[in-house]
């Protein structure tokens, strides 16, 4: 009787090509597609050659990829939160109405504006545990209640739809130097927004990979019940997922009220499911259990290259949205062919 | 024992503690938006506004501050409705009519999904006033008078403008694609200025909205004209200019206080201001005169609100106005 030794045989061990292993990352997908956006318009709009435009680019990808990054995650752990984009304005408007009402220093509206937003995302994630509703469902309805929060606190407090200005109140410069500060390299100009949506990816990148943190989002998105069989704290790591959600919507709330320091009650709408393409173009499986910060980040960067580069590329805007689509839909197919192959090695 | 909410308390007090209160800003004791004016002892009567304004939007809320200041004067209640959406809107104004109220005032974006309901409110000898939107179709719907200002004129009149200025390359700002009345004030400023470029950008979104103008900056250095279709819009655009490090000078359609500083300050060249507060006041104003009175506004024709221009030369004195919440 012949042993075939564990190199030789026993394909569970053997070697994969380092090709194979470079495509299975759930990134790599989202990576091509943005080389791709990347080399399209490089090649088709001057503008976007210039390295003193990057920065407008860039910003435009920021400010999408704060909300994606923690969208991305909690997609991972397996849910979705429809309330993203309202609770940024919702953010924007506590602190500017709590520090204007009551005249009190900017920094104060700023604080009690990130416990709200805090527990905007503990009440997601409480009421999603309570019901055992869908996260569509639970956050869909949180969605609406800030949506009607937004106008009607707005108009009862401000007695507008516009947050009132707080450009005099105490505290506004240094709020404004931390939340809306920017940088310029020679021609190239920097938002502050840049280093916050590199901070986070670095950070929710090493938490999903290298911390136990990591294991309880994707054991709890593949497979709930085993998760918990195994003793993974399924409802505290969700909830902890919708409150980064709500951190990094205060974030980029007290961004959007410090840069353009007045807030209006309509914004923010639409733009959650923005943040979700970004995090399913960056290899995020609607279903769960699968995905990548970084590939979010470069789903990021894929919507700010393609709708700016439409813009450099002097097309004809009346087809914006059909060329956005077209782009997003490519990446997310170039993104599924990856994964295929990947699978298939 | 669960700390978590000790915790936060704390945590919320000593940030109340350290931050402590501000000397300067804030809300001011006496402020008010209300507009002055006794009473009419006339019987009260019930009145609909039913306009096509999504939630939380700068313009109609003045449209609105102006329908209750008249409502307040002409001791009407007034009842408030509003849906982007015109098979909705309309539905809005049919239960207007199921109420049997005493008066309709509505716009007309979407005439076509309109013309049933309104038509209902006519067969239901209901008054039945336009504002703002349908200055061409009202007429034909029964409607006893017309407040706006006809977009199309409007945005010939800022192309005229922007010709005299001497515009080579201006670009005209949409914030929701598929408004008819903001494709008509682009279109208005195109005939006049062929060579007017249309930007659309996504208005719910600052950052974004910021981006694709500055963006368009840099890939045509000729732009020398922004023309924006509201207020909040255009102050965003005078931010993307200068992003954009362009020379370009800025107009708008709209105002609002903020407006109204920049162009005392110079960063805005002028604003076409129709009016919104007048064209809720005189809306409502015309039921009220039409069931008391049965007197007719406008001569079958519409009352223009607009096209009027603020800019350096007068908007000193509409200064005084947008700061109450007015204008």
């Amino acid at each position: 009787m012949t042993t075939a030794t564990a190199d030789e045989g026993d394909g569970r061990v053997a070697a994969r090509p380092a090709y194979a292993r470079l495509l299975s990352f759930p990134a790599i997908g989202a990576l091509i597609g943005a080389i791709a956006v990347f080399v399209l318009f490089m090649a088709v709009a001057p503008p976007f050659r210039a390295i003193d435009n990057s920065g407008t680019i860039l910003y435009q990808a920021s400010t999408i990829g704060m909300m994606a990054v923690p969208v991305a995650l909690l997609m991972i752990g397996g849910e979705f939160d429809l309330s993203a984009g309202v609770a940024v304005t919702t953010a924007a408007l506590a602190a500017s109405m709590i520090a204007w009402q009551w005249s009190l220093n900017v920094w104060v509206g700023v604080l009690l504006s990130l416990v709200l937003a805090l527990g905007i995302g503990w009440f997601n994630g409480w009421l999603l545990q309570r019901t055992k509703l869908p996260s569509f469902l639970v956050t869909l309805g949180t969605f609406f209640i800030l949506q009607g929060c937004n106008l009607a606190v707005t108009k009862l407090v401000a007695g507008g739809v516009t947050s009132p200005r707080i450009t005099d109140i105490d505290g506004y410069d240094s709020a404004a130097a931390v939340f809306a500060s920017d940088i310029s390299i020679g021609g190239l100009h920097l938002e502050i927004t840049l280093l916050f949506w590199l901070v986070l990816t670095v950070v929710a990148a090493v938490a999903l990979t290298r911390l136990r943190i990591g294991n309880w989002i994707l054991a709890s998105g593949g497979d709930e019940a085993s998760a918990r069989a195994v003793g993974v704290p399924a409802a505290r790591t969700k909830t902890g997922l919708f409150m980064f959600v709500g951190f990094c919507a205060w974030l980029l709330g007290m961004h959007t009220l410090f840069n353009f320091d007045a807030v209006q009650t309509n914004m923010g709408i639409g733009n959650e499911f923005i943040y979700i393409i970004a995090a399913v173009v960056g290899g995020c499986l609607l279903t769960g259990g699968y995905g990548s910060v970084a590939g979010a980040s470069l789903g990021a960067l894929i919507y700010g290259m393609t709708n700016l580069g439409i813009t450099y590329a002097g097309w004809n805007p009346d087809w914006l949205k059909t060329f956005l689509g077209v782009m997003l839909v490519g990446a997310t197919l170039i993104n599924t062919f990856v994964r295929r192959q990947a699978a298939k090695r | 024992m669960n700390r978590t909410p000790r915790m936060a308390a704390l945590g919320l007090a000593a940030a109340l503690a350290l931050a402590g209160c501000s000397s300067s800003g804030g809300k001011k004791a006496t402020e008010s938006s209300a507009a002055p004016g006794g009473k009419a002892n006339t019987p009260s009567m019930t009145v609909a506004l039913v306009t096509h304004s999504g939630p939380g939007d700068t313009f109609w809320d003045l449209v609105r501050k102006g329908a209750q200041a008249a409502a307040a004067k002409d001791n009407i209640k007034l009842e408030y409705s509003a849906d982007p959406d015109g098979t909705k809107q309309a539905s809005l104004v049919q239960a207007a009519v199921d109420k049997k109220v005493d008066g309709i005032a509505t716009t007309l974006a979407k005439p076509d999904a309109m013309k049933g309901a309104v038509g209902n409110a006519v067969k239901a000898k209901i008054p039945v006033v336009g504002l703002n939107s349908g200055s061409d179709v009202y007429k034909n719907f029964g409607m006893i008078g017309f407040f706006g200002q006809p977009e199309k004129v409007a945005g010939q009149a800022v192309g005229d403008k922007l010709k005299s200025a001497g515009a080579k390359k201006p670009i005209c700002i949409i914030h929701e694609q598929g408004n008819v009345g903001l494709e008509d004030r682009c279109n208005g400023v195109k005939e006049k200025v062929p060579a007017t470029q249309i930007v659309y950008v996504n208005g719910n979104d600052l950052p974004s909205v910021q981006s694709t103008v500055t963006a368009k900056l840099q890939q045509d250095k000729a732009i020398d004209w922004i023309v924006g279709l509201n207020a909040d819009i255009t102050l965003n655009a005078v931010k993307a200019k200068k992003a954009a490090g362009s020379s370009a000078k800025v107009g708008t359609f709209d105002t609002n206080a903020d407006l109204v500083k920049a162009i005392q300050g110079g960063d805005v060249e002028f604003a076409v201001d129709q009016q919104p507060w007048l064209q809720g006041y005189l809306a409502v104003d015309s039921i009220w005169l039409y069931t008391t009175n049965g007197d007719t506004v406008g001569g079958g024709m519409p009352t223009l609100t607009g096209p009027a221009f603020v800019d350096k030369s007068n908007v000193d004195a509409v200064a005084k106005f947008a700061a109450a919440g007015t204008r």
